[in-house]
């Protein structure tokens, strides 16, 4: 048995590929835009994941430390270390900011780990160069985004630090590549101010008679040095000890601390539910239009490629071909344009997917999505063809 | 011919559609979870490492001379400027002596009036004495006519009087003598002690060093205690370093240390521990030692400079060694991937020291020659698979 459809194709099949190529890169962008949405959220759990926490303890009554500002003082974590169930606990701190190198400047999220050792909460879990940090001030430990390389030089606020590893897919929930600093060096470039501001700050502190009495020599100084003192964080990093459930270990910090604490599924509903909500619904909402926008297009193309064929049809119909074989092609020719479409969409969206300045996450499970969908409409919009086709008149093969 | 041409067609149609096919096993299998992840591995060598510690420190002067008054006043004059060498002994400044002067001259004339009251009563003596020898000697004369009965018994009895109350006169005068003599003293001392307090007035160093800070300036009122001039040794600089208490132990004094001051980056001084303190700053968590130079930088570096402490360690015994980057923490546990034949296998560790270049001790669960991932382009799981490469994309050589 010959395929009609086979031959219909044969016939004029450099228009049937660049249309389904045409379609294909339309799916390749629904796609993409579907990466986009899921890199978005990957971006959010990948940050938890990183942290490499079980819980989060932050500030009374804040959502932090990514989705509201949190501050603590750094001497909190001895005490939550000696709560029962907890195996570790480290201060971090976190500071999106530019980060200078040379002439340019990256935007970064800043991450104060305390340099305890490969495997402590808040250190990257793993690295594509380098070393971790292992001096208590000025290295650091880039994500490979920030394009800095092993052994340069940045700067953060005053200082400098070299760059003593590179690591991967380590960003905050907005997509910022993360830079590993020490702790200490941290808490400075977050609260420390600038020269000028501290030159400032001491003369008016020296020009108020209250604290520059000519009485009590020393007082001054003593004013000044606890002016300049930082002891805050951000979070406190806990991991608890194996056979202990989060929940069970955050009450008691919860009540006897008077902290709050996050465990990882409460901190994934604050990312995912409250921090990226509105950009992630923004993407979802361009996802579902482009989506109904592809699905019709589809529909038209192979509406009109069967009306392009409307004189043949009317041949095959006059030399007595059935209904069911003349609706077969028609079928067969719209899910062959599906699937080239979908082939050639999923490799331009793989190729493409790398070169977006944020993270584009596709999932096998969203492109087998995409390929039932793929056919459920071309199936649809092949429905809408059979029914033109078989409404032609086997008449207008001879005439006009 | 119809045939040919189709078979034509055919030819052209898989030209397009092989290469898309194989494009797309290629894709499939090269991004999402069929694709392998690229590797670098490392073999565990058996090392002794030299661990060394990192500290933060700044430059202090080891001795610093606060010199001010020893009473409230106010400053008449400051002679030196900062930066100034001073010698030991030179004079700094001095204090206003509102009244002491006067004192002084009050005193010197009290003295003079006292000499001159010593010599009076000096004169009073010699007359008593005078007196007295001569009511000595009449009575004595007066003795021997009585004898030949010249004179009557009571004439004798009055000359002897006359010798007691001239005993008397001449151990009053003494007395006086005497006293006017402490009086002499006294005031003597009270104008050594006034003139002692007048030079406390003067500022005066007690070494020779470097003038680090004018504190105040003439005519300004100074409480006792508060300092008016800083004086240190450059001689005696050295650093007060801190070190993060979670790697200090095997710090000694006598350990030999680098030095990299900020100001002059890049250049390496030689130095060595001098002390541990005994108070570890509980605040900050930091254990606090001073350091040393083997010899001081030509161009002194500035009491508060930052400076950068490298401390060499003793060389530990050989143990594998593994670069910090392959030791990792998963569920809870620490250790490395390790790759045997070709699969991977989480293997515990236990670590030890570390070094600066990240090289870690392993004390347990690996042995010298064991294959271990060392970066990786993902995070590995049990089932991962792997791809071992040279090096990972996206990292220049």
């Amino acid at each position: 048995m010959i395929s009609l459809a086979g031959r219909d194709i044969m016939h004029s099949w450099g228009k049937f590929v660049f249309t389904g190529v045409g379609l294909g890169l339309l799916i390749g962008v629904t796609l993409t835009m579907a990466g986009v949405y899921r890199g978005m959220v990957d971006d959010a759990k990948v940050l938890l994941d990183n942290s490499g926490a079980d819980l989060w303890v932050v500030q009374q009554d804040t959502l932090g430390p990514y989705a509201e500002p949190s501050s603590l003082y750094d001497d909190v974590y001895r005490t939550i270390r000696g709560m029962p169930g907890v195996d570790r606990a480290a201060n971090i701190t976190y500071l999106t900011m530019q980060v200078r190198q040379g002439q340019r400047d990256v935007r970064a999220m800043i991450v104060g780990v305390v340099p305890g050792g490969p495997g402590e909460p808040g250190q990257p879990g793993y690295l594509i160069a380098g070393r971790q940090i292992t001096r208590s001030h000025y290295e650091a430990v880039a994500d490979v985004a920030t394009g800095f390389k092993l052994g340069e030089r940045i700067q953060i606020r005053r200082n400098h630090y070299a760059v003593v590893g590179l690591t991967r897919r380590m960003v905050s929930s907005g997509g910022d590549p993360m830079v590993f600093i020490p702790l200490k060096d941290a808490q400075e470039a977050q609260f420390l101010k600038d020269n000028d501001a501290i030159a400032q700050q001491r003369r008016r502190t020296a020009g108020n008679p209250a604290f520059n009495r000519p009485g009590t020599p020393g007082l001054l100084d003593a004013v000044l040095a606890s002016q300049s003192i930082n002891p805050y964080i951000n979070a406190v990093l806990v991991q608890v000890k194996p056979g202990f459930i989060p929940e069970e270990v955050a009450e008691p910090i919860r009540r006897w601390k008077r902290l709050q604490v996050y465990t990882r599924v409460q901190m994934e509903e604050i990312l995912i539910g409250k921090l990226i909500a509105t950009a992630a619904k923004q993407i979802g909402m361009f996802l579902v239009i482009l989506a109904i926008v592809s699905a019709a297009i589809v529909a038209f193309i192979i509406y009109t490629l069967t009306l392009g064929k409307i004189r043949e049809i009317a041949v095959l119909k006059l030399i007595g071909t059935r209904n069911r074989t003349i609706a077969g092609m028609i079928m067969q020719q719209a899910l062959g344009l599906g699937l080239i479409g979908f082939v050639v969409g999923k490799i331009a969206a793989t190729f493409w997917a790398p070169i977006f300045p944020k993270y584009v996450l596709l999932e096998l499970g969203d492109a087998l999505l995409g390929f039932a969908g793929v056919f459920v409409i071309c199936a649809l919009a092949s429905v809408l063809a059979i029914r033109a086709a078989l409404k032609v008149d086997p008449a207008e093969a001879i005439g006009g | 011919m119809k045939f040919l041409s189709i078979n034509r067609r055919m030819l052209a149609l898989l030209a397009v559609v092989v290469p898309l096919l194989a494009l797309l096993i290629y894709v499939a299998l090269r991004s999402g979870p069929l694709a392998s992840i690229p590797v670098t591995v490392t073999t565990a060598e058996s090392h002794s490492i030299a661990p060394a510690l990192f500290g933060i420190g700044t430059v202090e002067a080891r001795f610093t001379y606060r010199i001010g008054p020893t009473v409230a006043g106010r400053i008449k004059r400051v002679e030196v400027q900062v930066g100034d060498r001073v010698q030991a002994g030179q004079l700094l400044g001095e204090m206003d002596p509102v009244d002491f002067d006067d004192r002084i001259a009050a005193q010197k004339a009290a003295l003079n009036r006292g000499e001159s009251a010593v010599v009076a009563a000096e004169a009073q003596v010699r007359e008593t004495l005078a007196r007295k020898t001569y009511a000595e000697k009449q009575a004595s004369r007066y003795e021997q006519l009585l004898k030949t009965r010249s004179v009557s018994e009571e004439s004798v009895e009055g000359k002897r009087q006359e010798i007691q109350v001239t005993e008397a006169g001449f151990a009053a005068a003494r007395a006086n003598l005497g006293a006017t003599r402490q009086e002499m003293a006294r005031i003597r001392s009270d104008l050594d002690g006034l003139i002692q307090q007048r030079a406390n007035l003067r500022l005066i160093t007690p070494v020779s060093g470097l003038v680090a800070t004018r504190n105040a300036d003439p005519g300004t009122t100074v409480v006792a205690g508060q300092s008016v001039v800083e004086v240190i040794d450059p001689a005696t600089l050295w650093i007060n370093v801190r070190f993060d208490q979670l790697r200090v132990s095997g710090l000694r004094t006598g350990l030999p240390v680098q030095i990299v001051l900020r100001s002059q980056e890049g250049i390496r001084f030689a130095g060595r521990v001098l002390r541990l303190e005994p108070m570890a700053d509980a605040v900050t968590e930091e254990t606090l030692a001073k350091v040393i130079f083997d010899a001081l930088p030509k161009r002194l570096p500035p009491v508060g400079e930052l400076a950068e402490v490298t401390v060499e360690m003793s060389a530990l015994p050989e143990t594998p060694v593994l670069p910090n980057a392959s030791v990792q923490r998963v569920t809870g546990r620490l250790g490395v991937w390790l790759i045997e034949e070709d699969k991977l296998r989480f293997a515990p560790i236990k670590v030890g020291a570390t070094d600066l270049d990240g090289r870690v001790q392993i004390l347990e669960g690996i042995k010298a020659g064991d294959r271990v991932v060392v970066y990786s382009q993902r995070a590995l799981g049990p089932r991962s698979r792997v791809k071992i490469v040279e090096r990972l994309e996206g990292v220049s050589p």
